[in-house]
């Protein structure tokens, strides 16, 4: 057997090496150059992607050395327009002491004139006496005074809805109460449209002066079946008969908004903010909403103003009447002033006035309007130009100088600021 | 949020591991050869700290993990039979519902997300949330509140129960009072100021008030400038997006306050987590940065931040800041404090964690903390060198959109802040400082030796005192209102799952008599609830503890 299998073998080797004499030389060729080829590939490096992994200490410790971070804050420039700011020393009433000048405050959110008042000073001073200043803890650990509780039920009394809840930083309650009912975390509360869910607006548009159309809106939410979230900072105590809002200016069901959020630092004088609507949703807020849980409650003097200051508003229905009549006033003389238009509705207490003409660039544009507010406030009137923060906002506003209205100011007063922004406006701009 | 299922073996190996790492860091590398430890640092441990750094993590014995858990079955199920006999109309629905008109929308909250609130927390809320009507001083007035449908509703009796002894407010020291000398300036500038502000610190909200307000922090901590905010939370969300932002990245301890995680997420960088106060965690993170780059491109990363809190509000446990200083120097990261609980509480003269190591506050980059907890006021403040501060008032969400502080509340915290430097001419800021002190390690001593597991560092005036069980917790809290003592409970969220825990704040108002009291009531309760899990209740035995650098002083 091992016989016929050596034949066998020999007979193939007989074989091979026939077939190599016979074979023609150019395939012998090609073959002996496929074999170098293969040889060579097998014994070359292959070809890898370069692995950190596959760093030695030595280079690992070179790396750490060489990095350079960005440094922590990139240099501000001297001139930046925010750092030169207003110091105002005392209050910031109705007469107001801007940099050692005394002026007739037009750039304050005093509307209802309360931040001044005697009593809602002296409720103040009563809760400070009872309760000292801060709360020293957040809603959920002995930090719920029963102020709070009383404010609430009266902002839910005043407002008509069956609860409300408080904040104690006004721009921390739309930014608590959005979050708490979506899943994301990267809504910008100041801008109207959300995904899916939610319609947010404001009542009167801040940067703009103009109202939201909230009768269409209500009938966009029913047709979508959208909630509705509206922000009120600036036509609470405002807005309406009695002040209620754009709701009541709409003559619009309160239940029919899903929630109203508002904050007490401009009407109502005082600091923080509040949000409005049926139990079913604000509920919610107080377990999920941050600014309120996780968050030292509002110190109780500031709790005590607010309601005296809804108090105020209660008893004196007509100060909504004089202050829209006002603003219209003062809307009609601010009109046909040559290089600023008014933006705004008439019956805002806080409008716009814009370059018509910008001057190319937004720096020059802010620079010219501050040229015009610098000679108003030589002259005894204290404005300012409305501040954004350039970088964040999705539809960057032109730069505008704010005027703002309030109860306190005389027809006299409302007289001299227009004449005065008309002659500013020529010797600066003309 | 600490990993929930780390109960017992995890947790026991993660801190042996520390241990051992401690013995090997400290320097008994002759022993064992190893010397790697000690040459990566760079410098020996033993003169990073300059007094001892005792902080306990007790690991409860195994039966209670397991009866955690059953209680938390059994809840469940009862919830899940709860529900049943509600959707079957068998019991009462008390819950708020959707408006008739806007059923068919879409529902505004999950109904799961409810479970937990409906079934195990609505049964104990009548432990939280509770309103008082005085001062919350070391004393105060709760109202009484009773329920008639088992915490779904609650109504006042008009009573209200005087001289509950406050163990759950923020008054580290003591100035929360009505007393009129103390609040004398607050009073006229109140008068003279009113109470709101009514405009943007960009506009016309800076008052003489605020400027004066922002030097004295600066001087009080040391530093070249300071500015400050009308809500502590709001300080940590709106500016630390302004400061770092996208290819930047955060290294966050894993217990951090809920405000400096949103102010996190709200900036857009990417965020990377340690494990609590670990310094080999924070620095493997550190390296892996460094080395490895952005993800997915490896390109370098445009900046580094590091943020860590000086006291752990539900641990009570203490950063540990000189280790935390020397990897950021050594790799180039920065570092932003937030002293909410510890600026006022720790400290010689009450000035924070920093003082507290004996370090110089040039050596942190951002020093964050509130007002609301030592001075008992409102509102927070960032401090650092002038251009961080410079950058801040142009670039941040607070400066241009928010109403600044009230001035009352300004004076407030000058006021007691004056106090505490000594420049009102008196020597009292340092006498509650050294008060605080003196209570916090009394009350701490006296709770080891009663036997309960205390949570934290011996100078940490926060003292948490683990219950475990789901049902101890209502009992705890409601037997020791009925002992006339106010105290604080947290579960889940808050906690991990299976450690909940009573927290005590220790205020430098509460006199010895009082602290007696809560302890002898403590002792009664813990005997009745079966509290006492500590298996070393003579605080004794070094070698037990975490004590890192007691063994080096050789």
């Amino acid at each position: 057997m091992a016989a016929m299998a050596g034949v066998g073998q020999q007979w193939v080797l007989v074989e091979m090496v026939q077939a190599f004499y016979e074979a023609p030389a150019y395939h012998l060729i090609l073959e002996g150059i496929l074999i170098l080829w293969i040889i060579r590939l097998l014994f070359s490096k292959t070809y890898k992607l370069q692995e950190r992994s596959d760093l030695t200490l030595k280079e690992k410790e070179e790396l750490i050395e060489e990095w350079q971070p960005e440094p922590l804050v990139p240099p501000v420039p001297k001139d930046h327009p925010a750092l030169n700011y207003n110091i105002v020393s005392g209050p910031p009433t109705h007469i107001i002491t801007v940099n050692g000048k005394e002026c007739i405050n037009f750039a304050s959110f005093n509307f209802l004139g309360l931040l001044n008042n005697e009593k809602v000073k002296s409720a103040a001073q009563s809760s400070l006496k009872k309760y000292g200043v801060g709360t020293c803890g957040p809603r959920g650990f002995y930090g719920t005074f029963d102020v709070h509780l009383e404010l609430e039920e009266r902002l839910a009394k005043f407002m008509r809805t069956e609860e409300a809840i408080i904040y104690s930083y006004g721009f921390a309650t739309i930014a608590s109460a959005i979050p708490a009912y979506s899943k994301r975390g990267d809504i910008n509360p100041r801008k109207a449209r959300v995904t899916r869910r939610f319609i947010v607006v404001e009542g009167l548009y801040m940067n703009r002066g103009d109202i939201c159309p909230l009768p269409e809106l209500i009938k966009l939410k029913y047709k979508y079946k959208v909630r509705i979230f509206l922000e009120e900072s600036l036509s609470f105590g405002v807005l309406g008969q009695h002040g209620r809002g754009i709701t009541e200016h709409f003559g619009i069901n309160i239940d029919d908004i899903d929630l109203i959020s508002a904050n007490m630092e401009n009407s109502l004088a005082s600091i923080g903010g509040f949000c409005c609507g049926r139990s079913f949703i604000i509920d919610h807020q107080r377990l999920s909403g941050q600014g309120y849980c996780f968050s030292a409650s509002l110190p109780p003097l500031l709790a005590a103003a607010a309601i005296e200051a809804l108090n105020i508003m209660e008893d004196n229905p007509d100060i909504f009447q004089t202050l829209r009549a006002k603003c219209e006033r003062i809307h009609k003389a601010l009109q046909g002033i040559s290089g600023l238009k008014v933006v705004g509705e008439s019956f805002s207490p806080a409008l716009h006035l814009q370059l018509e003409e910008s001057c190319g660039s937004r720096e020059n544009d802010v620079k010219l309007l501050k040229r015009v507010v610098d000679y108003c406030m030589n002259s005894g009137i204290a404005l300012t130009q409305a501040r954004y923060l350039e970088k964040e906002e999705k539809c960057l506003p032109p730069p505008s100088i704010r005027v703002v209205i309030t109860v306190e100011q005389t027809e006299q007063e409302l007289d001299k600021a227009a004449s005065l922004l008309k002659e500013a406006a020529q010797s600066v701009l003309n | 949020m600490a990993n929930p299922s780390a109960v017992c073996n995890g947790h026991l190996h993660h801190h042996h591991h520390q241990k051992q790492n401690n013995l090997l860091k400290s320097g008994i590398s002759k022993k064992n050869g190893i010397t790697k430890g000690t040459k990566k640092n760079g410098v020996s441990n033993g003169t990073l700290y300059k007094k001892t750094f005792i902080e306990h993590f007790e690991q409860a014995p195994m039966y209670v993990a397991v009866f955690t858990f059953v209680g938390f079955a059994v809840g469940t199920i009862f919830g899940y039979l709860r529900d049943f006999m509600r959707a079957w109309g068998l019991e009462k629905r008390n819950i708020a519902t959707e408006r008739e008109q806007q059923k068919d929308f879409v529902p505004l909250y999950q109904d799961f997300e409810n479970f937990y609130t409906r079934n195990l927390y609505l049964r104990i809320r009548d432990n939280w949330n509770r309103p008082i009507c005085s001062v919350p001083g070391p004393q105060f007035d709760l109202m009484e509140r009773v329920t008639d449908d088992y915490n779904w509703t609650f109504r006042f009796t008009g009573r209200t129960i005087k001289n509950v002894i406050n163990m759950g407010s923020y008054n580290y020291l003591g100035f929360a009072e009505t007393d009129v000398n103390a609040l004398k300036t607050v009073t006229i500038e109140l008068e003279k100021y009113g109470t709101g502000v009514c405009s943007t610190r960009q506009e016309m909200g800076t008052l003489d008030k605020h400027v004066e307000l922002e030097k004295l922090v600066a001087t009080f901590l040391g530093v070249e400038d300071a500015m400050v905010f009308g809500m502590g939370f709001a300080t940590n969300s709106m500016n630390i997006p302004a400061l770092v932002g996208k290819g930047c990245l955060i290294l966050s301890d894993e217990l951090n306050h809920t405000s400096l995680v949103l102010g996190a997420r709200l900036s857009g960088a990417t965020i990377r987590i340690f494990k609590h106060n670990n310094m080999q965690s924070l620095e493997k993170l550190l390296r892996d940065a460094i080395i490895y780059g952005q993800p997915r491109t490896h390109r370098a990363w445009r900046k580094i931040i590091i943020l860590v809190e000086g006291i752990y509000s539900m641990e009570g446990s203490i950063v540990r800041l000189p280790e935390i200083v020397s990897l950021k120097n050594k790799y180039k990261a920065y570092l932003y404090l937030d002293e909410a609980h510890s600026i006022g509480a720790v400290g010689a003269t009450g000035r924070g964690v920093v003082e507290y190591f004996g370090m110089s506050p040039n050596d942190v980059d951002v020093l964050m903390g509130t007002f609301t907890k030592s001075f008992g006021a409102a509102g927070g403040y960032i401090a650092g060198k002038k251009d961080l501060v410079d950058f801040l008032r142009t670039h941040s969400h607070s400066a241009v959109y928010a109403t600044s502080m009230c001035p009352p509340v300004a004076e407030q915290i000058i006021r007691a802040m004056r106090c505490l430097m000594g420049l009102d001419g008196t020597t009292q800021g340092l006498q509650r400082v050294r008060q605080l002190e003196k209570n916090t390690r009394y009350f701490r001593r006296k709770l080891h030796e009663m036997g309960f597991i205390i949570y934290g560092n011996d100078d940490s005036p926060v003292v948490p005192l683990l219950l475990y069980m789901p049902g101890k917790i209502g009992a705890f809290a409601r037997r020791m209102l009925e002992k006339n003592i106010g105290v604080v409970v947290v579960g889940f969220p808050a906690t991990p799952i299976t450690e909940s825990r009573a927290r005590f704040c220790v205020s430098a108002a509460h006199t010895r008599e009082m602290l007696d009291t809560v302890l002898n009531a403590l002792d009664e309760l813990g005997d009745f609830l079966h509290l006492k899990y500590s298996r070393y209740s003579k605080s004794s035995h070094p070698e037990l503890y975490e004590e890192s650098r007691l063994e080096l002083e050789d």
